[in-house]
């Protein structure tokens, strides 16, 4: 059913046609039936739609997913529910149609007919340009790109022009997952360099706001802070032409309002609502909800293993026994999560995450803090990310409660989000709730930066254990699946024992739409790919 | 009046350089760390080192105030890293959003607080006079987001007469061509009676929910201003040459009882154009701030240096138009520099 605004509009315009001509084309545009046309709506605006830039957030990322094209994408599966979810195991070409993939190299084909949006074709060159790029520059990129063993430009070679090359440093299970991730998008260099300065020579400033990609939409309109409007790129090839003409992309600030806005068919789609809200809102059964576990994730408790009192073991296990989960998945997370407690103590699986071995048992608890010293407990300080506050603070308050039966009496602080990661690389706060998660599914990805001694900042524990540590380096580089779920079960028994952090839960990715939104693709990088959504009448 | 203005204009200065001084400080002082922030989530100490080279922000205090002071006398205020715009932009397209819902709502709030305190001088301890003390108080005590919030649910999610809360314009007009950013008067200049009704249907909500917020001080201050002139002699007087009761109450006593009123109003207005973050946050308006709240969430120091300065000049420019407005209402005013 059309827009009944719109109609209005195009009658308006066809009678008057004597609209001012600098509106002529927008208006043209604004007459697009409503069913071609998105209307998504988050709380962040994005920053930037060059995901290689200085402090490019989330909501970047999704405008760069969808408006440059990867070498390789994911393919798709459906997960457990029956909702199409990217499938790990399956790498697609993108814009390179096929590759050559040998111990030490992987060469890419790249497809003849893929053009950037200002018509010149994408060569092996840009690709080169658009790598070295994310090597060099420094900060996320170049961090993310060193996750796949992908370091330095010399590894990136242009063979022809529709020939590409990457030498290995090392063999690394992460590298081909790594070139599907949204930081190696190919760039067009040439016109990139155009706008780049002597001072700024990979023109990030250009970029920032000025995309240069080949990917299935354009960017037609960006006012920062308030909406981001993107039209398809009718010359796509690199895969089926996407259904939505048009993206529109609102910021609405106040969740409440988001929710109103679902509710009264107002907007399409949106991400964040408070997991509350995601439960009534299944109940009521007017939007369609889908809620997919994110891969990789856990919401935990951490303590700082370099201090007293938690410096001791028998502590950090006597407040993992008087966790109040149950009441957490309830109160706090109104069932919006997988539980990640109340498994074995022996780890039977290699999945991550899994439940831990630890319910909610005060006396045990109590006897614990005994067996450690502190009979008449101790003062302390549980800190969260103020941001993340809907979850955090009902957390933080359950777990203090229940932390006072045992005679621990923590103090809650809220940390803004400028803060919090000066806080959390500074590793001096005793305890605190959080969420870390690996965008590529391995256990050992996440066990190298959340538990390994090279003290990364998601170790927020600073746990150190040569064990743990060669156990993770055993598992990264494995030779056989044996030796390599072996090495696994090791890390998370060990992690069980020491319990530098108490897994809490999975969380959900909950997304809210219409029941005429069709397509809706679950991604590990949580983001939206307008490519395959649909909308029916 | 020429003199008067360029005199207080210069006197105005010191005020001003007080503020460069007292935000570049204000800003530094602050607790987070810009580069911690913008190097991500994943970051190194040696990504964050490296950002903070980039920002300039690993060079001494001093240092970091000339090169602001030097980029501010070239009308340069900065890069906002969270939004990616110069802030001087951003500004200025965000503060005629800010500055027409303030004036909205500042319309509705004198119109109603007015005429509420008039009536209710005129029928002092009447039902009349109580409504107004009920509403006055009300409305102040209510947050601004609670009334904001309230609206909104009965308006659009309830009832369905107010639009969608997506800040000046619905998800699928676009902006009319700019001459003032007042989108009311801009729509109105291009001719465009479509996009002027969407963006009046958009402003009205939050407009009365600022409104309702400002109507008690004026409504107060209009009721004490006119018991007083209504029981001064020239009253007496005018009743006693049988003037009807509509002249001498509007023409008499109104008019003299509005000297403190309009300094009310100034206030409100200053303080409404500061304090309307929270309509901005509620109706996703994009005024100057929820831009500056943002900046300041993300330690984004020129944003807030640059919203500090704007309002700095706005309070000037403001209390200097009000002392201005004082000469044509009462001819006795004199101004003196």
């Amino acid at each position: 059913m059309p827009h009944p605004k719109t109609d209005r509009r195009t009658l308006l315009k066809s009678g008057a046609g004597a609209a001012a001509l600098s509106a002529v084309g927008i208006r043209n545009a604004e007459a697009q039936s409503r069913r071609e046309t998105l209307l998504l709506i988050s709380e962040n605006p994005p920053n930037s739609t060059d995901i290689h830039g200085v402090g490019a957030n989330r909501p970047a990322y999704e405008a760069s997913w969808n408006l440059y094209d990867r070498l390789m994408t994911f393919g798709v599966k459906k997960d457990a529910a029956g909702n199409e979810m990217y499938d790990y195991n399956s790498l697609k070409p993108e814009l390179a149609e096929e590759w050559n993939l040998t111990p030490t190299s992987v060469t890419f084909k790249l497809r003849r007919d893929a053009k950037f949006q200002d018509g010149t074709p994408v060569t092996a060159q840009d690709v080169k340009w658009s790598f070295d790029r994310a090597v060099t520059v420094g900060g996320f990129p170049t961090f993310q790109m060193r996750a796949g063993s992908l370091e330095k430009p010399e590894q990136f070679v242009a063979v022809d022009d529709h020939t590409f090359r990457i030498d290995f440093l090392r063999a690394d299970k992460l590298t081909m997952p790594d070139l599907a991730v949204p930081v190696p998008v190919v760039i067009n260099s040439g016109l990139a360099k155009r706008n780049a300065t002597a001072q700024d020579p990979w023109a990030m400033d250009w970029l920032r706001s000025n995309p240069a990609g080949s990917g299935a939409y354009r960017l037609e309109r960006w006012v920062p802070g308030q909406e981001m409007v993107f039209i398809r790129n009718e010359a796509w090839t690199q895969g089926p032409k996407p259904s939505l003409a048009r993206v529109i992309w609102r910021i609405v600030p106040q969740s409440g309002n988001r929710r109103a806005l679902l509710e009264r068919g107002d907007a399409d789609i949106s991400f964040d609502l408070p997991p509350k809200d995601f439960q009534e809102l299944q109940n009521a059964r007017r939007l369609k909800i889908v809620s997919t576990p994110v891969e990789n994730a856990l919401q935990y408790i951490g303590m700082n293993c370099q201090k007293p009192p938690f410096n001791n073991v028998k502590v950090r296990q006597a407040v993992a026994f008087a966790v109040p989960y149950e009441r957490i998945m309830e109160q706090a997370l109104f069932g919006q999560g997988v539980p990640m407690f109340g498994g074995p103590a022996d780890p039977a699986k290699i999945e991550w995450p899994q439940p831990g071995p630890f319910r909610t048992d005060l006396e045990r608890a109590k006897a614990l803090l005994t067996e450690a010293g502190y009979p008449n407990g101790f003062e302390t300080k549980l800190s969260f990310a103020l941001g993340l506050a809907t979850i955090n603070e009902p957390i933080s308050l359950a777990l203090a409660e229940n932390l006072s039966r045992i005679g621990i009496r923590a103090t809650i602080n809220k940390v803004p989000g400028a803060n919090w990661r000066n806080e959390l690389l500074k590793k001096e706060m005793p305890l605190i709730t959080n969420t870390f998660g690996g965008w590529l599914n391995y256990p050992d990805y996440f066990f190298y930066w959340a538990y390994h001694g090279q003290d990364a900042v998601f170790n927020t524990m600073s746990y150190k254990n040569p064990a743990m540590d060669a156990l993770i380096d055993r598992s990264r580089f494995a030779a056989s699946q044996g030796d390599y779920e072996a090495a696994v079960k090791g890390f998370v028994k060990l992690a069980w024992e020491d319990v530098p952090r108490i897994p809490l839960f999975q969380p959900y990715l909950n997304v809210a739409m219409q029941q005429s939104i069709q397509g809706y693709r679950y991604w590990f990088h949580r983001q939206l790919d307008y490519r395959t959504l649909s909308k029916t009448a | 009046m020429l003199g008067v203005t360029v005199r207080r204009l210069a006197a105005a200065l010191p005020t001003l350089v007080g503020v460069v001084i007292v935000t570049f400080l204000l800003t530094r002082a602050l607790p987070g760390d810009p580069a911690a922030y913008f190097a991500g989530p994943a970051a190194t100490q040696q990504a964050i080192a490296e950002i903070r080279a980039k920002l300039g922000l690993d060079q001494p205090l001093p240092v970091q105030f000339l090169d602001y002071v030097q980029d501010l006398l070239r009308g340069d205020l900065g890069l906002s890293i969270t939004t990616g715009q110069p802030v001087l932009h951003e500004l200025t397209t965000r503060l005629p959003a800010s500055a027409e819902l303030t004036l909205l709502g500042l319309l509705f709030a004198g119109s109603v607080g007015i005429t509420l305190g008039v009536l209710a001088a005129l029928k002092q301890n009447s039902w009349l006079d109580n409504l107004c003390r009920v509403v006055a108080t009300l409305g102040v005590s209510l947050p601004t987001f609670f009334t904001g919030l309230l609206l909104i649910y009965v308006f659009y999610y309830l009832l369905g007469w107010a639009p969608a809360p997506l800040g000046r314009l619905d998800a699928f007009a676009s902006p009319p061509p700019h001459v003032t950013g007042f989108y009311l008067i801009d729509s109105l200049l291009a001719g465009d009676l479509e996009t002027f009704r969407s963006a009046l249907a958009q402003i009205v909500l939050p407009a009365i929910t600022l409104g309702i917020f400002a109507v008690a001080p004026i409504a107060r201050i209009t009721r004490g201003s006119m018991l007083a002139v209504m029981g001064s002699d020239f009253i007496r007087a005018a009743r006693g040459h049988g003037l009807s009761g509509r002249t001498v109450v509007v023409a008499y006593a109104l008019r003299n009882a509005l000297l403190p009123v309009v300094t009310t109003l100034g206030m409100v207005f200053s303080f409404l154009l500061g304090a309307n973050v929270l309509v901005e946050k509620v109706f996703a308006w994009p005024g100057i701030g929820s831009y500056a709240v943002e900046a300041l969430i993300a330690s984004d120091y020129a944003p807030v240096q640059g919203f500090v300065m704007t309002m700095g000049v706005l309070y000037v420019l403001l209390n200097l138009m009000i002392d201005l407005l004082y000469q044509v209402i009462d001819p006795r005013v004199r101004l003196e520099a």
